[in-house]
């Protein structure tokens, strides 16, 4: 049999002792695309990272073209011919692509300065020998993505990289761009590269890659052959058998018979196009898509953040303009951002002064902020959405991620929104408070309110929403009652788009 | 910029766009000043060869000073603290002088002056992670005092022709001393920037410090040295403050720094770092110093010119602002 590039085995990896990686085995041949698939917290990430040295694996041996390696930064993995080939990240913006690509390596003329013509020389031959239809001296910030990208695989491959890592590639790219990207990883692979292509869209991975590894729950599940498996068992694998009982869902009764609470008529902002949609009050909606498919940017939109190009949004039947994320508030929306850390708390703050933030002008006592008032709320909403804190003048970046995403909910929850939007509400929270998070959004929800919800988590997805829509490319493609969803693959089916 | 046909949309650079507007504003503006001032000032005497060179004596320290400085806003800092090096350094420089070390002693004491407080910068940037404009801020003042406390604010007179001629007054032939300083560091600096790896890796920090980072680019000790490069650069611009006015003085430098920042954001260099032109920096100096000068012909005052120069900055930032959205 012919001996593999590289092959990880045995690799286990844990934090705080909770299991991530479970005894994984993974390898790689010559010339081959090889796919890393499985849902949110299956290890993919995880593994990568240890490839790439910025995590050690506790147990487990890297094997490069038979010969175990020790890779404890990044510096050694691409001393060991793998590269990571980053979104847009790891580019100077300001430099043109040979400076980029040669930066620190510049070959230097006999005084000792830096000899650009040979810089560029090399780069033209690199990009000629690649087919990638850019100049040396183009400054990269003036390039569309997808140049970046291919820019990116230049410097690797410059550095002599065998092994390229790309991390769901296409998520930025337009469908032009992504048929030019293929091209070229298929130009790669003939060169006799090898590719590790981590990504969610199940139509490219049958499209590019020879064969797949799926994990799940940190545990290898198996390998295929693209050519020998199908939709249906790939994503079986994806999801197992169990269902996660915390998740399960009950129809709840809410009122179809009244107006709608929450209405968005032919929405356009940015990339997001055609958006109509409406919800009753006490209803919850979920927002299903891959990576990059509009739903972060249609609740940006919503909340004012993102410009609105055209549309009406209304609310309790009144229209309302949308200017800035004051608009969106005054007019009784709220949204729970992703990146709660950045964009939810004030950190250094307070649990209390987090809380009372958005509802200072309600708490005033003439010129003054009504201390005891405010101390009094805090305390009730802390022991309401059960937060686990010593007091409410802890800081709360001392609390645990889900006990943070709770002050995010009982911040807005203080200022009664009539529409609730939530992005991915359990990111990075233990299973213990997710349960509850899933609960304080049911309630939210049967007292009334509107609720739409973005979560890449499907279990949760399918726990919470009584309607889901499906978003592709910044529209809306399928809308499916929750009754009608039987099980995770069907929703799977209609995010890939089948 | 002539984009060729292909198969696949090309960056979105229009045939027009592709000059760019604001790289050459300077330029423009330069020659506009420059004009303007030759016409309404021709009979007071602008455009003799005279006054042209009394210019590029005044302009030197600017001059330098900004040369070093578009480092370090190439690197996305800034170095308040240049005025108040140039003061101490002038100073310490005299001290030196007057205390029998000889032209020597008096160019280690200055310069050695910069490169200490530069260093002091450049460490607490770099090792405590203090936003740098504060860092500045804070030793702005510090060295201000300090130069003011040395001689409990007397000035310290220098007697060495020598020195006086070197550093300030001298001219070689037709062609003043200021001028050749002027001359030879604005070459050292343009190979520096655009010839070099350490230029190269200045601009990489810049343009994206985890980029760069992630490049091999040891960003931390890259900011170190462009600090002390500031640091030397000001230090020098005391010497030249002392030769040319014969003494050292705590009021030396008072304020260059607005008109040493205006100089390099004028020039075409981004104060969002990962853009810098020293051509631009040097161009933008003398159109300070030509614009001070025409002032001052003009009969207008020293408060009024500090208008002038705030308004000139607030001006070439806002026309920045728009080429450097990325």
């Amino acid at each position: 049999m012919e001996q593999p590039i590289l092959e990880m085995k045995k690799i286990s990896k844990a934090f705080n002792g909770i299991t991530v990686l479970d005894n994984v085995d993974f390898s790689v041949k010559k010339g081959e695309v090889h796919a890393l698939m499985g849902g949110n917290g299956a290890g993919k990430s995880t593994l990568m990272k240890i490839l790439t040295g910025v995590y050690t694996a506790d147990s487990g041996d890297i094997l490069i073209e038979g010969k175990p390696v020790n890779i404890r930064n990044y510096e050694e993995a691409q001393q060991n011919n793998i590269s990571m080939i980053f979104q847009e990240f790891s580019l100077i913006p300001t430099l043109t692509v040979a400076q980029n690509i040669y930066l620190t390596r510049e070959k230097k003329t006999s005084i000792g300065l830096l000899d650009d013509q040979d810089c560029e020389k090399k780069t033209e031959k690199l990009l000629e020998e690649l087919g990638v239809d850019i100049k040396p001296d183009d400054i990269v910030q003036n390039l569309g993505v997808g140049y970046w990208q291919m820019t990116e695989i230049a410097k690797a491959l410059s550095q002599k990289a065998k092994i390229l890592i790309m991390d769901e590639p296409t998520s930025s790219l337009t469908k032009t761009e992504t048929e030019v990207l293929f091209s070229f990883i298929n130009k790669l692979k003939a060169k006799g590269y090898s590719i590790i292509y981590i990504s969610h869209r199940m139509d490219e991975i049958f499209e590019i890659c020879d064969r797949i590894t799926i994990l799940r729950d940190g545990r290898y599940i198996t390998t295929e052959t693209c050519s020998d498996t199908d939709l249906d068992k790939v994503i079986q694998h994806i999801v197992g058998m169990e269902f996660d009982q915390a998740f399960e869902w009950k129809e709840r009764p809410y009122a179809t018979d009244v107006p709608p609470i929450f209405e968005v008529k032919n929405l356009n902002a940015g990339k997001v196009r055609n958006i109509n949609l409406t919800i009753q009050p006490g209803e919850i909606v979920g927002i299903a898509g891959l990576m990059g498919s509009g739903r972060t940017e249609l609740l940006r939109s919503l909340f004012g953040i993102d410009h609105i190009d055209s549309g009406e949004i209304l609310v309790n039947g009144q229209q309302k303009k949308i200017k800035e994320p004051r608009n969106a508030i005054d007019a009784g929306l709220a949204l729970i951002p992703e990146d709660r850390r950045m964009q939810g708390l004030v950190l250094e703050h307070s649990v209390k002064d987090n809380l009372i933030l958005p509802i200072l002008s309600k708490l005033k006592k003439g010129t003054f902020t009504d201390n005891k008032k405010a101390n009094e709320v805090s305390k009730e909403l802390v022991q309401k959405l059960n937060i686990k804190t010593d007091n409410i003048f802890k800081q709360a970046r001392l609390l645990s991620g889900g006990n943070q995403q709770k002050i995010v909910l009982a911040k807005w929850l203080a200022n009664d929104p009539t529409v609730l939007m939530l992005d991915e509400p359990t990111i990075g929270v233990d299973i213990g408070a997710k349960t509850e998070i899933v609960e304080i959004i049911r309630a939210m929800a049967e007292s009334g309110k509107a609720v739409l919800v973005v979560s890449s988590e499907l279990p949760e997805l399918l726990a919470l929403s009584d309607r889901v829509i499906v978003m592709h490319d910044g529209s809306i493609k399928k809308e499916m009652q929750r009754r009608e969803i039987k099980t995770e693959e069907e929703l799977q089916y209609a995010i890939q788009g089948f | 910029m002539q984009s060729k046909v292909s198969s696949v949309q090309k960056p979105a650079v229009p045939v027009f766009k592709g000059f760019e507007w604001r790289n050459y504003i300077v330029y423009f503006a330069f020659v506009g000043v420059f004009i303007y001032f030759s016409i309404s000032l021709f009979d007071e005497g602008f455009l003799t060869s005279g006054n042209l060179l009394n210019i590029v004596r005044q302009t030197a320290t600017i001059s330098l000073m900004a040369l070093a400085m578009t480092f370090v806003i190439s690197t996305g800092e800034i170095d308040l603290s240049v005025g108040s090096i140039a003061a101490l350094s002038s100073l310490v420089g005299a001290l030196a002088l007057q205390a029998g070390y000889g032209i020597i002693g008096g160019l280690i004491g200055g310069v050695g002056t910069g490169l200490l407080v530069g260093l002091i910068n450049g460490l607490l940037v770099t090792k405590i992670a203090i936003p740098s404009f504060l860092v500045t801020l804070g030793t702005m003042g510090a060295i201000k005092g300090l130069a003011m406390w040395v001689t409990a604010t007397a000035p310290v007179p220098i007697v060495d022709a020598n020195f006086n001629f070197i550093f300030g007054s001298g001219d070689i032939g037709p062609i003043p001393v200021l001028l050749l300083w002027t001359v030879i560091f604005t070459v050292i600096a343009h190979v520096l920037l655009r010839k070099t790896s350490f230029g190269r890796q200045v601009l990489a920090t810049g343009g994206n410090e985890s980029a760069a980072r992630f490049s091999g680019v040891k960003t931390m000790k890259i900011k170190l040295y462009v600090f002390l490069g500031t640091g030397m650069m000001a230090g020098l611009a005391g010497l030249l403050y002392a030769g040319r006015m014969n003494s050292g003085r705590f009021s030396f430098g008072e304020g260059d720094e607005l008109s040493v920042i205006a100089a390099v954001i004028l020039g075409g260099t981004s104060l969002f770092g990962g853009v810098g032109t020293i051509i631009g920096t040097i161009v933008g100096s003398l159109m300070i110093g030509t614009i001070n000068n025409g002032l001052i012909i003009m009969g207008l005052d020293v408060s009024q010119q500090m208008i002038i120069k705030g308004i000139i900055i607030i001006l070439a930032v806002a026309f920045g602002k728009k080429a450097m959205k990325r």
